[in-house]
Formats: C-alpha cells, sequence, structure tokens
C-alpha cells in the first residue's frame, strides 16, 4: 500500500468525524479599473468584473469538493477598498446624495455575490488610520444603511497601525455608526470589523478586503479544524505542555497542507494567482468545534479562568509554527480565533460566568484578530463602544500585531441574542460601569509607538 | 501522462457481500484496483482501495460508489489520492 492505513483512516476520520474543513476560498479581485465619474456607470462595471472574473468560483469550488472528499464551507470574494472608488464619483455629493451612491455600491456588491451564489463579499472597506479622504468620510457614514440593507456585504474599518498609530476621531466615529447600524439590524454589525494592523489578505469576514500590494486578481484560502486540534489533545491526558505544543504542531501542519492542496488547485483551475493560505483555527457553533474547548481540554475547568491567556499563547503559536512549516505563503490572521458567539464553548462559559470582557480583552493580545463577535447591553454609550475599540487597537499597535473588534450592541444585560447559522448567538455581556467619554472625545491622534521606527 | 488515483475507503457494520458489490462495481466501471487491504477497526469493517481512476470520470465513479453504499449499507468515500499524498508526505 502506498499509504497506510493509519494514514487514510485519519484523514478519512478527521473529515467525517472530526469537522475538519476548508473553511473559506476567497477570491481577491481588484476593482480599481471600474471607476468612472458616474455612480451608476461605477456600479455597471462593478457588477460586471465581479461576476466576470467571479463566474466559476462556485463551481470549481464545488468540483475540488468533491475530487478530494474535503467540504468547502465558504466561497467568498474581497474586493478593493470600496472607499478608494467612491472619491470620483461622489466628492462633489451632497452628504444624503453621497451617502445614497455609496449604498448603491453595496447594493451592487451584493446583488453580483447573489448571482454568483458566494456566501459573502468582503470590502466594504475603509483604511483611516491616518486620516480621511473624501472617499472614506462617505463610506464611514453610509455603512449603517450600506449593511442593514444588503445581506452579504461585509465591511471593515481599519482606524489604527503600528506605523501611523491610532486615529482616535475614527474611532469616536466609529462608535457611533456602531450604535446607529445596531439601532435599524443588529445583524449589521456581525458584517463590521474595525481593525488596527488589518492585513490586506485575509480571506476571513467581515475583515476580508483586497488590499494595496495584492495582484490584479487572487486565490486566499481560509483553513480550520478545531475539532481535529480538540481530539488529538484528548488523547494526550498525562503529556507536558512541551509535548501538547508538539502535537498540536503536528497537526496544524496536516491541517493546512490540506489548504495548501486545494488552494493551488482552485488557483490553477481558475487559472489566477495563488495568494495565501491563512492557518487558523476558527470555531463554528457546531457541537465540538470549538477552540474554548480545546483551551479546556488543556486542563482549564472552564474558558475564561487563570491560565485561559498562558493556553490559548500556546496553542496560537504551536498552529503557526505547525502551518509554517505546510506552507511557504502564510498571511492573513493566521492564528487562533476567538469569536464568542460563533464559539459553544465561549458561550458556555459566559453562560457560567467564567469569562468576562476583561479576560478577552487580555486573550486577545495572544490571539488573531480580537474581541469578535461580543454582544454587549443595547444601551451602550458610543463612546464606552470607542473606547473599546481604543484598548484593542493599543494592544494591536503596540505588540505589531492585528487586533479587531467586532462587538454588537443589542438586548439587555443576560438577555440570550440568536443570529442564526454561522454566527450563533450569545448572552449579552455586561461592560464596565464607568465613563470613557471625556476620553474619546478629545479626538486626535494617538502618536504611533517607538517600536513604529524599524528602519 | 501522469497516472491519477483515487483512494475508496469503506466504513460500516461487517456483512457479508460488501467487497463483492464494491469490486464488482469497479470492475464494471472498468477501473483496476491497485491495492486493497480490509481489517476491522473497532468492531467496523474497514476497506481501503487504491484505484486508478487515469482517463476516468471521478465523479461518476463518486456517483456509483454512493449508490453501492446505499445498498450495502455501508459509508463510502472516493477520494482523489493527492490528499493523502499532500497531508502526509512532505
Amino acid at each position: 500500500m502506498i499509504y497506510s492505513i493509519d494514514e487514510i483512516l485519519e484523514t478519512v476520520r478527521m473529515i467525517q468525524a472530526q469537522h475538519l474543513d476548508i473553511r473559506t476560498v476567497t477570491m481577491g479581485i481588484n476593482l480599481r479599473g471600474c471607476i468612472d465619474k458616474d455612480i451608476d456607470k461605477m456600479c455597471e462595471n462593478i457588477y460586471e468584473t465581479i461576476t466576470t472574473r467571479a463566474e466559476k468560483l462556485v463551481p470549481e469550488a464545488k468540483a475540488v469538493e468533491a475530487k478530494f472528499g474535503i467540504p468547502i464551507v465558504n466561497k467568498r470574494i474581497s474586493v478593493t477598498p470600496i472607499a478608494q472608488l467612491i472619491d470620483t464619483p461622489l466628492a462633489d455629493a451632497e452628504e444624503e446624495e453621497a451617502i445614497d451612491g455609496a449604498v448603491k455600491v453595496a447594493k451592487t456588491l451584493d446583488s453580483s455575490a447573489k448571482k454568483l451564489g458566494i456566501d459573502f463579499i468582503g470590502g466594504y472597506s475603509s483604511l483611516v488610520s491616518k486620516g480621511f479622504t473624501m472617499g472614506d468620510t462617505i463610506l464611514i457614514n453610509s455603512i449603517p444603511y450600506a449593511l442593514t440593507s444588503t445581506d452579504r456585504v461585509c465591511g471593515s474599518v481599519n482606524v489604527a497601525t503600528t506605523k501611523s498609530g491610532i486615529n482616535m476621531d475614527a474611532i469616536l466615529l466609529m462608535g457611533h455608526v456602531i450604535k446607529k447600524t445596531a439601532a435599524i439590524d443588529p445583524l449589521g454589525c456581525a458584517k463590521l470589523v474595525v481593525f488596527s494592523n488589518a492585513p490586506p489578505d485575509n480571506p476571513f469576514m467581515a475583515g476580508a478586503f483586497h488590499g494595496p500590494g495584492e495582484p490584479e486578481t487572487v486565490i486566499n484560502v481560509g483553513i480550520s479544524g478545531p475539532g481535529v486540534v480538540r481530539s488529538v489533545l484528548t488523547q494526550l491526558e498525562d503529556a507536558d505542555l512541551g509535548e501538547l505544543a508538539e502535537t498540536i504542531k503536528r497537526t496544524s501542519f496536516k491541517i493546512t497542507r490540506m489548504g495548501e492542496l486545494v488552494g493551488r488547485e482552485m488557483a490553477q483551475r481558475l487559472n489566477v494567482e495563488f495568494g495565501i493560505v491563512d492557518l487558523s483555527l476558527a470555531p463554528t457553533p457546531a457541537e465540538g468545534d470549538s477552540v474554548a474547548n480545546i483551551l479546556e481540554v488543556m486542563g482549564l475547568e472552564r474558558c475564561g479562568t487563570h491560565g485561559t491567556t498562558a493556553a490559548l499563547a500556546l496553542l496560537t503559536d504551536a498552529v503557526k509554527k505547525g502551518g509554517a512549516m505546510a506552507t511557504s505563503y502564510t498571511g492573513g490572521l493566521s492564528g487562533a480565533f476567538i469569536p464568542v458567539s460563533e464559539d459553544a464553548g465561549m458561550v458556555e462559559a459566559l453562560k457560567l460566568g467564567a469569562i468576562n470582557i476583561d479576560k478577552l480583552e487580555a486573550m486577545t493580545s495572544v490571539c488573531s484578530v480580537g474581541l469578535d463577535m461580543v454582544v454587549v447591553p443595547g444601551d451602550t454609550a458610543p463612546e464606552t463602544i470607542s473606547a473599546i475599540i481604543a484598548d484593542e487597537c493599543a494592544i494591536g499597535m503596540v505588540n505589531n500585531k492585528t487586533t479587531g473588534v467586532r462587538i454588537i450592541p443589542a438586548g439587555k444585560e443576560g438577555e440570550y441574542v440568536e443570529f442564526g447559522g454561522l454566527l450563533g448567538g450569545s448572552p449579552v455581556m455586561p461592560l464596565n460601569k464607568f465613563s470613557s467619554s471625556k476620553f474619546v472625545r478629545r479626538g486626535g491622534r494617538i502618536p504611533a509607538p517607538i517600536q513604529s521606527f524599524r528602519n | 501522462m501522469q497516472k491519477e488515483r483515487a483512494v475508496i475507503t469503506v466504513n460500516g457494520i461487517d456483512h457479508p457481500g460488501i467487497i463483492a458489490a464494491v469490486t464488482k462495481a469497479l470492475a464494471d466501471l472498468d477501473v483496476n484496483i491497485e491495492d486493497l487491504s480490509q481489517t476491522i477497526v473497532q468492531g467496523l469493517f474497514t476497506m481501503i482501495l487504491i484505484a486508478d481512476i487515469t482517463d476516468h470520470d471521478l465523479a461518476k465513479l463518486q456517483d456509483r460508489m454512493a449508490e453501492v453504499g446505499r445498498e450495502q449499507g455501508v459509508q463510502i468515500a472516493v477520494q482523489h489520492e493527492n490528499i493523502f499524498k499532500y497531508m502526509h508526505r512532505v
């Protein structure tokens, strides 16, 4: 036999019993060529470009799924941050007219995604770590309407980088934007992330966009497999932490190889460049597909107790080390994700009072992304939301890493809010009662830290 | 031309006729079996076949195998060998 029975059975078991999947195949598309003085013409160009270039994305993904017998959960598209396109047609328009124009672009993205059978399209985005262009301002102001009047469009705003510091004006604005979006439909907030150090090649929503430095069209792959990692760790009852790390590394290697294979096959079939494999552990609400459960298997009674940050650091690092050997092109947000509502183990920990926002924030200093899918009381002040974003951005900026906030103001403390599908549901998390208003209202920019002078 | 191979795994409760049904279906499709191994893992009948699928339609083979799986009450997976090659060989 060319492969040992054990190897074959291991692969089959990972897929059938442990939820191993390719989480997403994301096609990045440059839309800069679509710019036109007339907004309607520009929308036409955008629709045309997306539907032509991604025409075969879904059928080919299905063919690859069948060929290898591995599920590809999401087929997605990321596009050039829309804020960079709308200056030309909308810069001179009145405020209301400009917002309508931007929403029109969002609806165009939505309809092209629906036409193609794509799950999500990301890139209703703006990069404002240092300041705003006209297009940025229009786009950010249009977010509440754009994300609530479309089904599949995701947006992100990058408000800080290690190189340029934290744009507090943008953060203050985002607090209001999030509140406004939640007032129309809280689900809109689930499609919006505020970033520090946003990666331009991230295949995961809501933060995916086709950033600067990327080729014309590219295929990025995001892999995941918390169920597999948990399952192998379950067999290591008495192992020490070094052995745990070693085992996670090996598993991560195998999972990532699968991503590399699928990514290259997809790129070849679609005749576009292969970008990166994002080697991540991202949970889904499905039983057993939880990152929190991995930490618990390591020996924590509940995720969120003392030691959780250390366990998560071990996990994130081991995932990266194993994956780095498996593919030469890693990128995106590689590491472990800890979205609250999407992770059954996290939700359980929250219900039991094992985890709170302060611990989550500490965990984000060692994980990928940050305060993700956190439901906070609907009457939270916009300034409080801004302050939460500022804290996360500070962690990202100072530690040279990506952090993000996807926060949803909905319901009352203790209530349970359900989003459905991959987004899951979560109890409303209590926040600190004291105000941060004066601090965030000062505005301006927090200067870049000394670590940014690396040249 | 490079040889294309598929790995076929059969899992289920043991009973007479599983091997016969699977191999007959492959023979009917003119698919050659290059390797075959059968074992009982955790009380379950488990068979692994490596088949040459050069010039064969993988989708058609998968459909036929799914049919055999239903008739025999077993789970059959047909996967291109590359996934095993990539995962376990550097």
